[in-house]
Parts: C-alpha cells; sequence; structure tokens
C-alpha cells in the first residue's frame, strides 16, 4: 500500500527556496487530510545541519542524502537517488516546488515513474479520496482540474500560489546512504546574481513596458528595492532589448504572483495579463488613459511614470 | 550531425481560447495556429548547428492534418525534412502519452542532438521534452540559452532562478529552449517553394507499432476548466496634482488593499 507525502526540498548553497516552504505546508495539509506522515527529501552536500529547520514547516521525518556528488543538481543523479528513495519510501503523494530545478526533476521522475505529473500546480484538494489538482494552462487564461488516479501522483506547486505554515513537528533526521548511479551531466559552473530577487518568487514586483522609452529603468529598481521586490518587464521591453529575456512577464515568460504588482508604462496585450492577473493587487501606472490595463488594475494612475513613480517610492520611505 | 526537433503546433498567443460546452475541452475554431514558440527557437537552433557542423535536421511531430502547415514551415525555415504521427485524438493524451508516441518515432530514427521547447503554450506542461529523454534513456539540459558542441560534447548554459549553470554532457543527448537562445529566422519565399518538395512522412500510430487505444487511458484526465475569476476595472484615481493621486494611492493600499 502506498502511503505518506514525501517533500522533496530544495536548497541553493545552503539556503532553502521559498517555495520549498511552501510545497512542505501543502504537504503537511495533504498529509493532514489523508491522516499521514511528511518526510521531507534533502539532498546536498553539508545539508544535515539545514535539515534540521525543515521539522518547522511540518515534516514529521527528514531524509538527508549528504553526499558531495549531490552538492550541484543534475537532473540525472538527483532523479536516481529520488527514485531509489520512492521505492523504498512508497509515497502515495510526491510533492516539491515548480522552481526551474523542480520542473525539471519533476518531470524526468515522472517519466522514470511512470507517473502522473501535475505541473504548477495553484490549489490542491481531495475529493471522494482522489486528488484534484489545479493548474492554469495557456498561460493562465484558463484554470483545469485535473484527476490523478496513479499512486503515486507528483505535484509541482507554483511559487507564489500556497501559503507556509509554521507546525512543528518531530523533524527527526536520518541519513540517506545515496547510490548515485549513472551519470552523462557534468556540472562546470554556476554564476548567480543574488542580489536579485527571484520574480516568481517576491512579493512585489514593479514592471516596465514600451512607455519606459529606453533601458533605463532606475526609477523602478528603487522602487523596487524600497518593497525588497523585485523589477519585471513586459515582452515590448524585452525584445527592444531594454532588460534581458530572464525578466519578462507574461505567457511567454514568467508567470507571477505577488502581493503588488505595479505595471509603469504598459499597455496591457493580453499575453501580459495572462502571466500577472493572479496578483493580489494590481496598480497600473499609464500616460494613455484608454489603456487595457486600467480595465484589469485595481488601482490607476493616468500620468507621467518618471513623474509618479519616483514619488511613490519617496511616499514609501516616508512610512519607513 | 544529426539533429531532431520536436515540434508542436499551438494557438498563437494572441488568440481568445474558449471553454467548449463539455466544460474539458477548450474551443480553437477560430484561432490562428502556430510553431509553439519554444519549438521555434528549437528550429532556428538546429539550423545553426547544421550550418556550423553539417548533418541534417528531422522535424517531429504528434497532431492532426493540420499540423502538417507547422511542419512545413519549420522545413521552410531550411530543417531538412518531417515526420507528422497523425492522430485525430492527440490532444487527450497526458504529456507522457506524447512522449511515448515521440520516443517510438526516435527509436527508428538516427540523432545525435534533440532539441524541444521548454513547454509548448497552450498546455504548459515542462514535461515532454524531458520525458522524451528519460524514455530513451539519454541525458537532458532544460531551459538552455546558450550552447557549444566540442569534441562529441555539448556543452550548455542552463537558467536557474538569478543565474545560469553550466552544464556538459555526452551526445546524443536532448536539450530544451529557453527565451534567449537565439532570434528565429522568418521562412524566405524561395525556402518556402523548396519546402513544398522537401519529404514531410505522415504515419499512424499503428504505423510505429503502437496501438491506437493505449494512451486514451492515462492517470490524469481534466475534470473541468473554468476561466480565471474576472479582475473588475478598479478605479482610476484622481487629483489635481501628481503628489495628490499618489498619496491617495498609498492611503488605499494601505488602508483598503491592505498590501503594505
Amino acid at each position: 500500500m502506498s502511503k505518506g507525502v514525501l517533500a522533496i526540498t530544495e536548497q541553493l548553497d545552503g539556503v532553502f527556496r521559498k517555495v520549498t516552504y511552501e510545497a512542505l505546508s501543502e504537504g503537511r495539509r495533504i498529509a493532514d487530510q489523508l491522516g499521514c506522515d511528511l518526510t521531507a527529501v534533502v539532498l546536498g552536500s553539508n545539508v544535515e545541519i539545514i535539515a534540521a529547520e525543515l521539522g518547522k514547516y511540518g515534516a514529521d521525518r527528514i531524509i538527508a542524502a549528504d553526499n558531495p556528488i549531490l552538492d550541484e543538481y543534475l537532473t540525472d543523479t538527483y532523479t536516481n537517488v529520488i527514485s531509489d528513495i520512492i521505492a523504498s519510501e512508497n509515497p502515495a503523494v510526491i510533492i516539491l516546488g515548480a522552481s526551474m530545478q523542480g520542473k525539471d526533476l519533476s518531470a524526468r521522475l515522472a517519466a522514470r515513474l511512470n507517473v502522473s505529473l501535475a505541473m504548477d500546480c495553484v490549489v490542491i484538494r481531495i475529493e471522494d479520496e482522489k486528488l484534484i489538482a489545479t493548474r492554469p494552462i495557456y498561460g493562465g487564461k484558463i484554470l483545469a482540474d485535473i484527476a490523478m488516479d496513479t499512486k503515486p501522483v507528483i505535484l509541482a506547486v507554483r511559487p507564489n500560489s500556497m501559503g507556509i505554515t509554521e507546525t512543528d513537528c518531530a523533524g527527526d533526521i536520518e541519513k540517506y546512504d545515496a547510490n548515485i548511479g549513472q551519470t552523462n551531466l557534468k556540472f562546470i559552473e554556476k554564476t548567480l546574481d543574488t542580489t536579485k530577487i527571484e520574480l516568481t518568487e517576491a512579493d512585489m514586483v514593479v514592471s516596465g513596458g514600451r512607455g519606459m522609452g529606453g533601458a533605463d529603468f532606475s526609477v523602478l529598481e528603487e522602487l523596487a528595492e524600497m518593497f525588497g521586490g523585485a523589477v519585471g518587464a513586459s515582452r515590448s521591453a524585452v525584445d527592444e532589448g531594454w532588460r534581458p529575456h530572464a525578466d519578462q512577464v507574461g505567457q511567454t515568460g514568467k508567470v507571477v504572483s505577488p502581493n503588488l504588482y505595479i505595471a509603469c508604462g504598459i499597455s496591457g496585450a493580453i499575453q501580459h495579463l495572462a502571466g500577472m492577473s493572479s496578483s493580489k493587487i494590481i496598480v497600473a501606472v499609464n500616460k494613455d488613459p484608454e489603456a487595457p490595463i486600467f480595465l484589469k488594475a485595481d488601482y490607476g494612475i493616468v500620468g507621467d511614470l518618471f513623474e509618479i513613480v519616483p514619488l511613490i517610492t519617496e511616499e514609501i520611505r516616508k512610512i519607513k | 550531425m544529426e539533429i531532431v526537433v520536436l515540434l508542436k503546433q499551438v494557438p498563437a498567443t494572441e488568440s481568445f481560447v474558449g471553454i467548449a460546452d463539455d466544460k474539458v475541452s477548450v474551443k480553437t475554431d477560430d484561432v490562428k495556429w502556430v510553431i509553439n514558440p519554444y519549438d521555434e527557437f528549437a528550429v532556428e537552433e538546429a539550423l545553426r548547428i547544421k550550418e556550423a557542423h553539417g548533418g541534417s535536421v528531422t522535424i517531429v511531430s504528434v497532431g492532426r492534418d493540420k499540423t502538417a502547415e507547422a511542419v512545413r514551415t519549420a522545413l521552410a525555415m531550411g530543417a531538412d525534412k518531417g515526420i507528422l504521427i497523425k492522430d485525430t485524438i492527440s490532444e487527450k493524451y497526458d504529456g507522457l502519452g506524447i512522449a511515448r508516441i515521440l520516443a517510438a518515432v526516435l527509436k527508428d530514427i538516427p540523432y545525435d542532438l534533440i532539441i524541444a521547447g521548454q513547454r509548448a503554450v497552450d498546455d504548459d506542461n515542462f514535461l515532454v521534452g524531458t520525458a522524451v529523454a528519460e524514455f530513451l534513456n539519454i541525458p537532458n539540459i532544460s531551459l538552455v540559452i546558450k550552447e557549444e558542441i566540442i569534441d562529441g560534447r555539448i556543452r550548455c548554459h542552463r537558467t536557474i532562478e538569478g543565474g545560469t549553470v553550466v552544464i556538459e554532457s555526452s551526445l546524443p543527448a536532448l536539450i530544451t529552449t529557453q527565451r534567449g537562445l537565439n532570434e528565429p529566422r522568418y521562412a524566405s519565399l524561395p525556402g518556402i517553394m523548396k519546402a513544398k518538395r522537401k519529404p514531410l512522412d505522415v504515419k499512424t500510430l499503428a504505423d510505429i507499432g503502437l496501438d491506437v487505444g493505449q494512451f486514451e487511458t492515462s492517470g490524469m484526465h481534466i475534470v473541468s476548466l473554468k476561466f480565471p475569476p474576472e479582475r473588475k476595472s478598479g478605479r482610476i484615481i484622481e487629483g489635481e496634482s501628481a503628489q495628490v493621486k499618489v498619496s491617495e494611492l498609498l492611503r488605499a493600499l494601505r488602508e483598503e488593499a491592505k498590501v503594505i
């Protein structure tokens, strides 16, 4: 019999990703509904020390595969080790964050185990003992409810969609002696900008569009910094070469759902709206009172963003 | 270098996609069909590798009659031949089902490198490419923004949150594309003329030794589709000056929306 919920955590250089806490919290909720344990899996080098904190987010047990070879994520080594753990744990549900690593890993795992995978789920519920996952399709234009029948199932949760709940659980750590298996991949190097907050995980996002008129996004960067948020861009701003591709918000870029989204000089094409409509509060600043973005915004200001945005930054500075 | 591109035809992102009366499928009668944008990057990258290293580019797709148009477009861009697995209910298969069909096609053709889009912009599954690699038992590197082939190995820059990782793999391998990899070319008029004479094999599941019924029952199915809650247009903040408007916005964000 399959039983239990297995949460696959993700850490980068000894720090867990925010979506890991979201996946654990959701995993705890599912485990409570199914009346079973939540087990967290941690892979990496020197991870035993950080693993201890996972009990705080609901893990009854923590399996720590501590191995220098697992220091950097590689699709095949991680898939090998995690499928071994799944084979011995035999969980009913596997949950993880749909980060870029989580997407790659969950897809390879689903194929290896031949089980259903709900990518980027935003809501998970149990109905008549069946798991139903809600996930956006067509870039968020439609929400699909998916029924999943395989044992186990894999749920990859979209960052910023599920709340983090702190529940004190035992969090007993068990060392796991991992068999790395065959690998064809080799890690060469990694470049990280640690000063930047990841768009998909940010609580506040300010984005610029064609109305920025050029590559100078400093007014938006100052506002984002004041909030501890991230700067995004519309497709046209990226196509103009003003911002890197990684900053693009929209159907062919990133989907974001922060508490506060401020769209500056963005008209509001359907593809952009798809990427940010799940934000809690949307503010639009645009010169053109007819811009479609105003139809989706909670608050709109018609005016010159280069005048309005610095004033917002100044007001926030006063509050803080 | 034998390169295979996995290609899907999808509704253009500017299209409005409706929900059909059965509530479990989408209405696509009025949409414009295009090559999945991430697969366009895959075609372009395949052509550039061919131009640098020689070899040929084969397009493989699963779909209906109309999918042939997308394959022809890729041939017009410069790919050498196409294989279309024609199946009238392929929309009903899940990602693993499609991946099994593609893997079955690939078992019969030579390849050193397979390039796929990171996801299709219709079902947003991020699954098929990676699953094909698993079924073929070859390595995969996803979300690639740069690649180099050196001495029979491929070195890729893969995007992660906040940066990039450089990973090397033996060949054959499968990579998936990320925006930023390249700027896809347009099909030229001579390219379009030539494409008409390029080979396009249309096959059925039975032709590649698969049982038509085996994919219909999968482990997951859509129980309902709905539109996300409609965002009501809020209010335009009026005021005599920019300062007055901003002060009112901040008050509203603090007291009404409670987000600051």
